[in-house]
């Protein structure tokens, strides 16, 4: 075979595969990252008043639609035991949907752990939920585009759309996703922007009575939620993924995985 | 595990957590995720293995070619059904294609797929163009044509796509042909193989996955697989025609050679120049492998603490003992001892086999083996008796399915794109 | 072409087509590249509606719904220390209540009221502020509501 006929039959192929490419309407130069310039959600924890009663996840699986026997969760509360010798221990009991009831800590086929009362140095509860990415992995991993980033933060899972290829389970840093066990797509935490596109807040944000969580917008400077996030040291969970996440912590501690 | 019997989420019924790991977190890529780039893998490399003949020319693989071209055809759709069974909505499978989302490496699926298939396609029917005519041809001047006959002859009308000139100028085309599309193939086939390891490589969520390497080491493997399954396949192919011919009995399969000394050399022939190529992409995958180990133990990330007790306690044996040593380091010593026997080669080639499948198992399952929390594991229970649909689809159900189906098709395949026939009546 | 190694080539083409057609009654006329852009913004337009028309279980409205009709309870709850408590998060979400559902759960459990009150030795925690009973101590197996009063829980409440 000689090397021009190799050379054509090459650049015949390339361009045959470029027609198909060009009819999926790849990149619009125009269309570039848009936001909402007026709403920005963002979520604001607070680990020093969370006391671990799991309401917000009760609220969460009946607002949302998450059979409460079934063993996923779009939002969950952990729990952090520091004992004197430096050792730290970490459960979250069905992800925190009966509360923390017991002193005894789960890890499950481990077998459960009772640390003394009196050799806990340090111990708090830090409630997790999806972070609503700027840059979120999970949306650019989706094969076919049935997840995406809304104009004013949230991203939402289209469940028409989705193929159940669990690559955005796999994509997420933060195991906010995971199967809907009736639906069969992928789910998570996307802000109940049911309730809060029409005027309410979040089923978490409702239920909890010690105001450990609460939601807000970046945009507007005069909401608390904004002005704690620009005044306040608050943290981010696992930063250094690129994610830019918009759930903001206060009070978050060294031992939060 | 079985608490909730009646309402397991999905990879539940398959995975116990250990320590601290999330409430989602269970192992959601299982055995066909395994199965799925291990199958791509043979189809790359058993390209790869029919093009060093039909692009490089090395006449002494010409035999081995057209085996490897038509079992590569018959893994295609094999290496689809992993994905068919994982999926948790099949039946929007088409979407990848219909939608593709290209900054996910699973959606370069749907393009790779098909361009691989259509050149293994067109380059079968340059190959079997001039028996496609023959074959029709006879038929519709058959005096006493069955049913049977009828069927076959529109079957084989067809697939002439209409070209019914074997003149000798039309198949010299046919050849020409035949060498643009193995060497278009050769790229085509590494990147259908290439984008599966980027599939993991770009996961930076996960500290096993996450790795550059990841897409080479996945491509030297795939090769050193395929190179392993047309060696294996080919030597039972030809030692069942040497038992024949010492039968000296006449059969399908036996043509073209006078005797049990002809077939032996031919074996022999063919059987160490493809060891001599798997030796070198073995030595080639083992030491990406190596380097992407020691780096992460040098540079010991945050990951590196319950990553080193995946790789060094919790799945020492698999990694050690069944991937590196029973498929890697015993076939290697196995190939460089003198006096290399054919017997000795099909021995090698299982094993190696067996060893690029673990490679898939301890890179898909041993990433799930740890928590995102990097303070938990999770361990696999592969489900050999299936309890439900989707236990038997990511179990040992879903499992002999996937891997018996190649051979199923290959029988069909053969029916019309018959291996052996005899040197005079192809190409 | 008249080459006849064009054939295939010439039917791949045929089947390309045929994909495009059916790719254009298959995939939703608002199915495309938004604002955000192709990486974080391919999706379908109309599956935004969707979300947003979704109905909401919860009212969370700081038990005003509630004290429409059940005013003393209310008023009993917001004068104890359990002012903070919303109604819903005890009773369940309201939806269409009376209406539908007619009547809300009354979850008498232990269960309940250990997610505040079981003792946990968490001294730099919300949880220590809390007065709480060790369960395996404090009479197990009785319902705490036999003798407290959710609504009014000063000692003097109890039954």
């Amino acid at each position: 075979m000689e090397r021009r006929d190799f050379l054509k039959s090459t650049i015949i192929a390339v361009a045959g595969a470029a027609v198909p490419m060009a009819a999926l309407q790849l990149v619009n130069p125009k269309k570039v990252f848009a936001a909402n310039p007026d709403l920005q959600w963002v979520f604001l924890v607070d680990t020093n008043k969370c006391v671990g009663c799991g309401m917000c996840v009760k609220a969460c699986k009946a607002e949302n639609e998450i059979p409460y026997e079934a063993d996923v969760t779009r939002t969950w509360v952990e729990r952090y035991v520091v004992t004197r010798d430096g050792k730290m221990l970490a459960d979250s009991p069905k992800g925190a949907r009966d509360g923390f009831t017991s002193q005894v800590i789960e890890q499950g086929e481990a077998g459960p752990v009772s640390p003394k009362p009196e050799d806990i140095t340090k111990a708090f509860f830090v409630p997790k939920l999806c972070n609503q990415c700027d840059n979120p992995p999970c949306v650019q991993v989706c094969p076919v585009g049935a997840t995406y980033k809304t104009p004013d933060g949230p991203v939402l899972i289209d469940r028409t759309w989705c193929i159940g290829c669990g690559y955005c389970v796999m994509g997420c840093p933060y195991g906010a996703r995971f199967f809907h066990p009736k639906y069969h797509v992928a789910d998570k935490c996307n802000f109940c922007y049911h309730r809060i596109s029409n005027g309410m807040k979040t089923a978490c944000v409702g239920a909890c009575p010690f105001g450990a969580r609460q939601i807000g917008n970046l945009k507007d400077p005069n909401d608390p939620v904004t002005k704690a996030i620009m005044e306040q040291r608050v943290g981010v969970l696992k930063s250094e993924y690129g994610t830019k996440p918009q759930a903001f912590y206060i009070g978050l501690s060294k031992e939060v995985c | 595990m079985l608490e909730h019997a009646h309402m397991l989420v999905h990879g539940q019924a398959w995975t116990t957590k250990e320590f601290f790991v999330l409430p989602n977190e269970y192992i959601y890529w299982a055995i066909q995720i395994v199965m799925y780039p291990y199958m791509t893998g043979l189809v790359a490399g058993a390209f790869v293995l029919s093009s060093l003949y039909h692009v490089f020319g090395i006449k002494q693989l010409k035999e081995i070619a057209r085996f490897a071209l038509v079992f590569s055809f018959a893994l295609l759709p094999v290496a689809m059904m992993p994905l068919l069974l994982h999926l948790q909505q099949p039946f929007r499978g088409i979407e990848v294609m219909m939608t593709p989302h290209f900054t996910s490496a699973i959606a370069a699926f749907g393009i790779v797929f098909s361009t691989y298939a259509t050149i293994v396609a067109c380059e079968l029917y340059f190959v079997y163009r001039k028996y496609f005519v023959e074959t029709a041809l006879a038929l519709k001047n058959k005096p006493d044509k069955s049913a049977v006959d009828g069927i076959r002859q529109i079957i084989f009308s067809v697939l002439t796509l209409g070209v019914w000139d074997i003149s000798e100028q039309a198949v010299a085309r046919d050849h020409k042909a035949m060498g643009v599309l193995a060497g278009i193939g050769i790229p085509v086939a590494c990147f259908l193989h290439g984008y599966a390891g980027f599939i993991f490589g770009s996961v930076k969520a996960n500290a096993l996955w996450m790795t550059p390497l990841m897409p080479v080491i996945f491509i030297m493997s795939a090769i050193v697989s395929g190179i392993a399954l047309c060696l294996l396949v080919y030597i039972i192919v030809m030692e069942t025609r040497k038992q024949l011919a010492k039968a000296k009995r006449r059969s399908r399969l036996h043509y073209g050679f006078q005797d049990e000394e002809h077939i032996r050399g031919v074996e022999d022939q063919e059987v160490k120049l493809a060891t001599k190529a798997l030796l070198y992409f073995m030595i080639a995958a083992i030491s990406l492998e190596l380097l992407d180990l020691i780096f992460r133990g040098y540079t010991a990330m945050k990951s590196w603490d319950v990553l080193r007790q995946v790789i060094y306690q919790r799945d020492f044996y698999k990694i050690f003992v069944l991937q590196y040593g029973v498929g890697n380091l015993v076939p290697f010593v196995l190939l460089l001892l003198p006096g290399l026997s054919v017997r000795r080669t099909f021995l090698i080639s299982i094993l190696v086999l067996f060893g690029v499948f673990m490679m898939r198992w301890n890179v898909v399952i041993g990433g799930q083996a740890f928590s995102l929390t990097f303070h938990g594991f999770m361990d696999y229970h592969f489900p050999v008796i299936p309890h439900n649909l989707e236990t038997f689809k990511e179990g040992l159900g879903g499992v002999l399915c996937v891997a018996a189906t190649p051979f199923i098709l290959f029988y069909i395949f053969n029916k019309f794109m018959p291996v052996f026939i005899a040197e005079k009546e192809s190409e | 072409m008249k080459n006849h190694v064009w054939r295939p080539l010439q039917v791949v083409i045929v089947l390309v087509a045929l994909i495009l057609v059916f790719r254009h009654f298959y995939v939703p006329k608002d199915f495309g590249i938004q604002d955000q852009g192709y990486m974080y913004g391919f999706h379908r337009l109309g599956n935004e509606k969707e979300w947003k028309a979704m109905k909401a279980s919860y009212k969370f409205d700081g038990n005003e719904y509630c004290k429409g009709c059940h005013e003393d309870k209310v008023k009993s709850l917001m004068a104890s220390p359990h002012k903070m408590i919303p109604c819903e998060d005890c009773h369940g979400p309201a939806l269409d209540h009376p209406d539908n559902p007619p009547k809300l759960q009354i979850d008498r459990r232990r269960e309940l009221c250990l997610r505040c009150h079981a003792s946990l030795p968490y001294p730099t925690s919300g949880r220590h502020v809390i007065p709480g009973i060790d369960p395996f101590g404090h009479n197990p197996g009785i319902e705490c509501v036999n003798c407290h009063n959710p609504h009014n829980v000063s000692l003097e409440g109890m039954k």
